[in-house]
């Protein structure tokens, strides 16, 4: 019940020595994800979380001993870039970068690379995945979210937990929980996780938060008036926001008249998706 | 972050890009100075990071020495937008035939960066974009391949810029790639790119630099104008907080920029007004948080402060203790609003309660407490 991680998901943590990718890796083992194989270049042959989960040099070792189908980025954000040619170049098919902070043109260059390559890439600046009961990838708190029949797809990464925090609280659960990160150029956007759980035959209602800065809501819009047969209700950030000012998000800023959170939530509410005022209403609206 | 005209034309001249003779100056003497090496006449411009400074007079043209220092005396008492300015671009005076515009960015949606031209230099190209749209070519650049030269001659023929050119604006166009793509910046512009005696010469020029790419440009960094943000923002980004000022009368303290965006407009949906945007990061500890309060209490503004925490790295715990510590050191009275939730959070809480903060349970509730309290105080 669910896309793009499940029972089935053998990560590899790349970072896994670091202290985020150290503390998460815990976290992320608690839940019960399958965590194959860590990877710190020079720290090969080391193990983490007493003895359980072996460390190697390279991802391409990595996935060789352990058979890794997805990964999750905890290194600074001068080595990401890296970290995720690594990736992709040792065949995972997955890849979530939780590091903020990326250079945008690393990650032109990462996102016209992948898409030749057919690799998947979530993030960077995201919070990752969360598929409650089965796979958790990344550092989303596992236990603020249900299994439930409600898709989450977000730009943000608290405003995420703020709203499957809100489910919960009412009973609803989440099929999984899509972070795609704020950062101006991602790998995967809205209309591509809207795709997915539109295809996903237990994710039954969807959520989508934005903010304000670029036009992927708008888009998003579209594809579902186009596309989507499951009810949608959104939510966007910055209403209050001043033009021209980059609001933390790299991507979460108005240029030159466009990005407008009011032009996001129009084009929403002009295809029938009911958008929240405060993230406590999308329970409502996913009801009513 | 921006940089002055003066600061992008010297990265433009490096990558082979024509641009006037001329030279920066801090007093009028020194613009004189500039002004005779030169000879002949020059134009004076005022190294503001604000759009209009023609308009506004921070541009002048002076026809000898003597009247450069003049001019350069009252440019440098002016102030543009509210911003002084403290240097002047001292250029030789070009005479100008004819004017185009050519630019690089990061076109967001095709994830790839666009070079534009335009017939129409001179002018802000958001401005021709709305009137004479047709005045426009643009062109996508592969970012695993580069430029390539064709592209230049297609965007040359698309704006009717004369064949003798052709060879020059491609020059020109890759030197702009090329600075745009070593600096790591958002934008690269020159505008105008005029044809003076029968040459192309950039005229002018503006570069927007990539903040997260600033690692590995330290020379760019040491560039950065504190002018143009208030102190309390330079402040935060010594902690690696990202802090925007407001005129609000509730300051914010959120973690996670989009939490933080919702916390302002729920804020404002219960009548109040933010003072601040700010976002603690993912993982802030003690030392972070308290120095995010202490910049939040530095605005004689804020009657209220509205803590608002989800825990995913950050831990509530961590906060808490943030919190307690800044409250030592800054002996306030302002009333806090806290809510915390998720990892460690109920330890936060149990922190605060102890030490008698104000504690709430939903944003929506926590939002109309701090409305309240900004009134009642």
């Amino acid at each position: 019940m669910s896309i793009l991680i499940d029972k089935n998901t053998r990560l590899l943590v790349q970072g896994i020595t670091g202290n985020e990718g150290l503390f998460h890796t815990e976290r992320m083992a608690a839940y019960g994800t399958n965590i194959v194989a860590g990877v710190t270049p020079g720290k090969g042959g080391e193990w983490v979380l007493d003895g359980k989960i072996p460390v190697f040099d390279s991802v391409r070792i990595a996935v060789e001993a352990r058979g890794a189908n997805t990964s999750v980025i905890f290194v600074p954000a001068r080595f990401a870039t890296d970290a995720i040619f690594e990736a992709a170049d040792a065949g995972i098919a997955l890849i979530v970068c939780i590091t903020e902070g990326v250079p945008v043109q690393d990650m032109m260059k990462v996102r016209n690379y992948l898409d030749q390559k057919h690799v998947r890439l979530v993030g960077p600046n995201c919070p990752g995945l969360l598929t409650p009961g089965e796979s958790k990838v990344g550092i989303i708190p596992g236990d603020i979210a249900i299994q439930g029949n409600v898709g989450v797809v977000s730009r943000s990464g608290t405003l995420t937990y703020e709203v499957l925090y809100a489910l919960k609280e009412v009973g609803v659960g989440a099929s999984t929980c899509v972070g795609i990160g704020g950062d101006p150029i991602n790998g995967t956007n809205f209309i591509d996780v809207l795709g997915m759980f539109e295809a996903d035959p237990h994710t039954e209602k969807v959520v989508l938060i934005g903010e304000i800065g670029g036009s992927d809501e708008e888009k998003a819009a579209e594809f579902i008036a186009d596309h989507m047969t499951k009810p949608v209700a959104a939510f966007i950030a910055g209403r209050t926001a001043p033009p021209g000012k980059r609001m933390g998000h790299a991507g979460a800023i108005v240029e030159g008249g466009s990005g407008l959170a009011a032009d996001k939530i129009e084009a929403f509410k002009a295809v029938g998706v009911p958008v929240a005022d405060t993230p406590e209403e999308i329970p409502a609206l996913l009801t009513g | 972050m921006k940089l002055h005209e003066y600061q992008s034309k010297q990265i433009f001249a490096k990558h082979g890009i024509p641009i006037p003779k001329g030279r920066v100056a801090a007093t009028a003497n020194e613009a004189k100075a500039i002004a005779e090496e030169l000879g002949g006449r020059v134009v004076i411009k005022s190294q503001v990071l604000v759009g209009g400074r023609g308009k506004a007079g921070g541009i002048r043209l002076a026809k000898s020495p003597d009247e450069a220092e003049d001019v350069a005396a009252a440019i440098l008492t002016m102030e543009l937008k509210g911003l002084p300015v403290r240097k002047v671009l001292v250029d030789e005076a070009a005479n100008i035939d004819s004017e185009i515009y050519l630019g690089i960015t990061n076109d967001r949606a095709a994830r790839k960066p666009v070079m534009i031209a335009s017939s129409e230099g001179g002018v802000d190209i958001e401005e021709t974009a709305r009137e004479n749209p047709k005045a426009i070519v643009r062109i996508h650049i592969d970012p695993l391949l580069g430029l390539r030269d064709y592209q230049s001659r297609d965007l040359a023929a698309g704006i009717d810029l004369p064949r003798e050119h052709w060879r020059a604006f491609a020059g020109i166009a890759r030197g702009l790639w090329q600075a745009y793509k070593s600096s790591d910046a958002n934008l690269a512009e020159i505008n105008p790119l005029v044809i003076a005696d029968k040459r192309l010469l950039a005229v002018d020029g503006k570069m927007v630099i990539d903040d997260n790419a600033l690692f590995r440009h330290p020379d760019l960094n040491e560039m950065r104008d504190l002018d143009v943000e208030v102190e309390a923002e330079t402040e935060a980004r010594k902690y690696g907080l990202s802090f925007i000022k407001l005129e609000g009368e509730i300051g914010c303290m959120v973690n996670g920029a989009g939490l933080a965006m919702t916390t302002m407009d729920i804020i404002k949906l219960y009548g109040g007004e933010p003072a601040n945007f700010l976002d603690i990061g993912g993982g802030a500890g003690a030392e972070k948080v308290a120095a995010a309060l202490r910049i939040i209490l530095g605005d004689s503004n804020v009657k209220a402060v509205l803590i608002n925490i989800f825990g995913g790295i950050t831990r509530g715990d961590e906060v808490a203790r943030g919190i307690l510590e800044a409250l030592q050191t800054f002996n306030s009275n302002i009333p806090m609003i806290a809510r915390l939730v998720g990892t460690k959070a109920a330890e936060g809480r149990q922190i605060l309660a102890d030490a008698q903060m104000i504690t709430a349970e939903s944003l929506s509730d926590a939002a109309q407490k701090a409305v309240k309290a900004a009134k009642g105080a």
